[in-house]
């Protein structure tokens, strides 16, 4: 017998059932699983929008990202130079393929930009963000051909851009959003964000910047 | 004692006091001082004879057979009685647990359920069920307050006994750090890892010296006998008492592991 | 992994005496409990959610063969591959086949408490492939020859000092020669040296806390991104979970999400969580071309339908070993096996054999804290409890003790002549007590008197004076 048999077996033996679930049992699970409900969504998320943004600063802060706030698209290169530049970074950047970054006017603002996969040695990344959660302050990003995962893993410093149009109070919203615009299968990785890596593995205390990047900037586009 | 007017408070409730077999043995002033602050605010209370243990250290060591047997004698001993009141939240979470001894749906199990619906912890029983909101008591002293595990998280004590404790005259309440984690008691506990024990009793009293108390109060003896056996080996002067004990004014006599 | 659980009291023994170990656990106590409790007070509709989340793990318990087989078909769906484990054996064996079809000489590996409980990383250097731990607590205790001593914060009874000492000693082959005695300094040694490491692996192999079956995707939780590079660089991604990891939707597994972060270390939300879905798709930059699922039960079949169901709603938080007096007396080491704590006092007999592990259940004074923690309300007492229960029932009880318990009960079995008993013990005891009103030292009490006094009784039995008070005898 196979280790899949004798396991599915198993646990049907422990359940008091002979085979496969059945009948109205198993109709309620495929529901279910149709269904999607979400399950309880705390009060924090259930706001007017201006307040999710506003939550979504706060909490990303709380979670030491940094947040720059600016009008519109054209003034996101501008926010990133700055941010490059108070970081002690050269205006260097590997940007994501994604039209929403790679389309803005990097040269105007002085940043020397390569859109890519991420390699070893890169100190920044740009990469557009799908969503924004606010109840904790969390980006939600797809891997793709125009959004590589290494962008927000290798470089020292990832900068994400955020439509504030694309905040929502709870995760389930985001969700809501992917099944809608994408639907399913997912993107091979979908990645919640919520500030830079960090360790407290060496006696308990805090460290930022463990194997990812060491700061997360967020530029956030109107309001 | 003053007490609201509910319908229990205003009739003359039956009480079967659950003595507990430390408070019989060790410290019959804790289930005197239970008789007082029951009596006084107008409870009958009778003592079955045929009581013993609630059979804890028996379930609590996987002897069943015994657990039960114990469980049957309190089930029946207390069957007329109103309500159940003992001086421990340990012995009464006990009582709450005896319906998972017996098979749900046997008789057994329904006289089990029936008597862990009407089981109260002193302290509680007053403020939630008879609606007491103070007592008539004097206590020179800073007193600090061990949160009982029993008590706490399996009958919810915690407000009870100090909303009462504000009320005694003279008293002041300090709140220790970590009130609420275990002295190493454990009953059987204690016997079989000595050393974990007393590493736990020794983190209770270091706390219990930082609050600047003079007084420490809890709501089971089993506790109480082991923090107050620490603190007199280490040469403590923190008086240690039953919460009951001084609720109900009864601190004449010597405090836990003092002579006078 | 060898197993020290048969010595359990000597191991907390030497825990105790260990002060440096002594000063990690009050590092502990002194944090995550605080933590946990800010977390909680922020989020009103916290002990709703634990309520939920039981529910939910309830009903995918009652239908786990349901929600497996959905999982691996969806798994299949985009390309990727299950395969299912009896065993510790055989999820070994399937991990090294995949590893030497892969070429692999060299694997990182994300940290993943059951691959502690398989011992892969033991049985992969047998065959000549090196793991490479890349979390930094773990890659600590590898570099050190351990094993965890607590399944969220793995080196939490590592000092700064031994961090040091461990990296210079095994550094110097990278050119690191210089003693760094700055945790900063330690951690980007550790990146550096482990960037490398990333880049080179040919496989890499995380857990999974959570498999959704809808849409057949495994989800990682981690603070330091590890988990991410050692999944995203490498040819191969293999996640080796277990089958009660399995939710049913996205919505579902958020739920839980909501719940393990707060519960663990007191974040709102852990820094990376990632969602993982197949290998990488046409036209997909970078990622893994190979993504396996490898589901073992060992044993955890077995728990469905028995007293013990409720353990395999775990969800590895690890807030009950955070919370447990004695986990924070003794540490993880003492006892004896991967899973510390009330988690492990539960599940460990459950792996290695009850006469193995006779002491876990035990080593408890039943606080209850860890129930009142836990994010999926596990009855963690009433679990080792029915251990306790099971020991009795096989003669696994010392001797000693089950004797002194069988003439406890005999007594207190019959009331005349535990009245009489207790009258002549209150006696005595009081005698003892002298004029100090407590007892120095007991026989057969030795284990309470050699650190505190007993206090003594105040002489007459509660029965002996009620008696007087009331003519008749008690009623």
């Amino acid at each position: 017998m196979s280790g899949r048999d004798a396991i599915l077996g198993n646990i049907r033996r422990g359940l008091g059932r002979g085979g496969p679930l059945d009948g109205a049992a198993r109709a309620a699970c495929e529901e279910r699983l149709r269904a999607h409900r979400p399950v309880l969504i705390p009060a924090r998320a259930q706001r007017p929008h201006d307040e999710q943004v506003a939550l979504f600063v706060a909490m990303a802060t709380e979670a030491a990202a940094s947040v720059a706030r600016v009008a519109g698209a054209d003034d996101v290169p501008a926010a990133v130079a700055a941010f490059l530049d108070q970081g002690g970074y050269p205006r260097r950047a590997v940007i994501a393929p994604a039209q929403a970054v790679s389309g803005l006017d990097w040269a105007a603002a002085g940043i020397e930009v390569e859109a890519r996969a991420a390699r070893n040695g890169d100190r920044a990344s740009v990469t557009p963000a799908f969503a924004g959660i606010a109840e904790t302050g969390t980006l939600m990003l797809l891997s793709g051909p125009d959004s590589p995962t290494t962008l927000n893993f290798l470089p020292d410093a990832h900068v994400v851009v955020l439509d504030a149009a694309r905040i929502v109070g709870p995760y389930e919203d985001a969700w809501a959003w992917l099944r809608r615009e994408r639907g399913l299968p997912l993107p091979r990785t979908v990645n919640w964000i919520s500030g830079p890596s960090r360790s407290a593995d060496i006696e308990q205390k805090l460290q930022m910047g463990a194997h990812g990047p060491i700061q997360l900037h967020i530029v956030l586009v109107g309001d | 004692m003053t007490s609201a007017s509910g319908p229990v408070a205003s009739g003359k409730p039956r009480v079967g006091l659950f003595v507990t077999c430390l408070a019989d043995l060790f410290r019959p002033s804790v289930a005197f001082a239970t008789v007082k602050l029951l009596e006084d605010v107008g409870c009958t209370v009778e003592a079955p004879a045929v009581q013993t243990c609630c059979g804890q250290p028996a379930f609590n060591s996987g002897d069943r057979a015994d657990a039960r047997a114990l469980a049957e004698a309190v089930i029946a001993a207390f069957e007329g009685y109103e309500f159940v009141v003992g001086p421990s939240g340990s012995c009464i979470g006990m009582l709450r647990h005896y319906p998972e001894l017996f098979e749900p749906g046997s008789p057994w199990h329904g006289r089990a359920e029936r008597l862990a619906a009407r089981s109260h912890e002193i302290v509680s029983f007053l403020v939630d069920v008879l609606g007491v909101h103070g007592v008539n008591a004097h206590y020179a002293g800073t007193v600090t307050y061990h949160d009982s595990c029993s008590g706490l998280r399996e009958l919810g004590v915690k407000a009870q006994p100090r909303a009462l404790l504000a009320t005694v005259a003279g008293l002041s309440l300090t709140e220790m750090t970590d009130s609420e984690v275990c002295c190493g008691f454990g009953g059987t506990f204690c016997i079989k890892y000595p050393e974990i024990s007393n590493r736990m009793v020794s983190d209770k009293i270091a706390n219990i010296a930082a609050s600047g108390a003079d007084t420490l109060l809890a709501g089971d003896l089993g506790c109480l006998l082991n923090i107050g056996g620490k603190l007199k080996r280490e040469g403590s002067p923190v008086r240690v008492w039953h919460v009951a004990e001084v609720l109900a004014g009864m601190t004449d006599g010597a405090p836990i592991g003092d002579a006078r | 992994m060898h197993i020290t659980s048969p010595s359990f009291k000597a191991n907390a023994r030497a825990a105790l005496a260990d002060a440096p170990l002594q000063r990690a656990l009050g590092n502990l106590r002194a944090g995550f409990p605080g933590k946990r409790a800010a977390a909680v007070a922020r989020l009103p509709e916290f002990e709703a959610l634990r309520d939920a989340a039981r529910d939910l793990k309830n009903h995918i318990l009652e239908h786990l063969d349901f929600y497996l087989e959905t999982f691996e078909a969806n798994v299949k769906q985009h390309g990727g591959q299950v395969h299912w484990a009896r065993d510790a054996e055989e999820a070994r064996q399937i991990i090294l086949g995949l590893c030497q079809q892969a070429g692999a000489k060299t694997v990182t590996k994300g940290k993943s408490m059951i691959t502690e409980e398989i011992g892969l990383n033991d049985y992969l250097a047998q065959h000549g492939i090196e793991p490479i731990e890349t979390d930094l607590g773990e890659y600590i205790l590898q570099l050190r020859g351990e094993h965890p001593s607590h399944i969220i914060a793995p080196a939490i009874h590592v000092n700064l000092d031994q961090v040091s000492d461990a990296f210079h000693a095994h550094h110097g082959r990278y050119g690191k020669t210089e003693r760094q005695t700055e945790p900063r300094q330690l951690m980007n040694e550790a990146r550096e040296i482990l960037r490398d490491k990333f880049l080179a692996a040919d496989v890499g192999i995380t857990g999974a806390n959570f498999c959704i079956a809808e849409t057949g995707t495994t989800v990682i939780v981690t603070n330091e991104g590890n988990g991410d590079l050692t999944q995203t660089l490498p040819r191969v991604h293999i996640a080796v979970t277990s089958i009660e990891k399995v939710v049913p939707t996205l919505e579902d597994a958020t739920l839980l999400h909501r719940l393990l972060s707060r519960s663990a270390t007191g974040q709102e939300i852990e820094v990376y969580g990632t969602w993982s879905s197949g290998p990488r798709r046409p036209g997909d930059p970078d990622g893994p071309s190979e993504y396996h699922v490898v589901l073992l039960d060992n044993g955890r079949s077995n728990m469905l339908g028995s007293e013990f169901q409720d353990m395999l709603r775990c969800i590895r938080c690890s807030a009950c070993m955070n919370h447990c007096p004695v986990y924070g007396a003794i540490g993880g080491h003492a006892y004896g096996w991967v899973y510390p704590g009330p988690m492990g006092s539960v599940l460990t007999p459950q792996f290695i054999g009850i006469e193995n592990a006779a002491n876990l259940p035990n080593a408890s004074t039943f606080c209850g804290r860890c129930e009142s923690v836990c994010p999926v309300r596990i009855p963690l007492p009433k679990l080792m409890r029915h251990w306790r229960a099971r020991e009795y029932e096989k003669h696994l009880t010392p001797q000693g003790f089950r004797f002194g318990l069988g003439v406890w009960a005999w007594c207190v079995r019959r009331p005349a002549l535990y009245r009489r008993l207790t009258r002549i013990g209150a006696c005595v005891l009081k005698v003892l007590g002298g004029k100090t009103g407590r007892i120095r030292s007991l026989p057969l009490a030795g284990g309470w008197t050699a650190w505190r006094d007993l206090p003594a009784p105040q002489g007459r039995t509660f029965f002996e004076q009620w008696a007087e008070r009331r003519p008749g005898g008690g009623r």
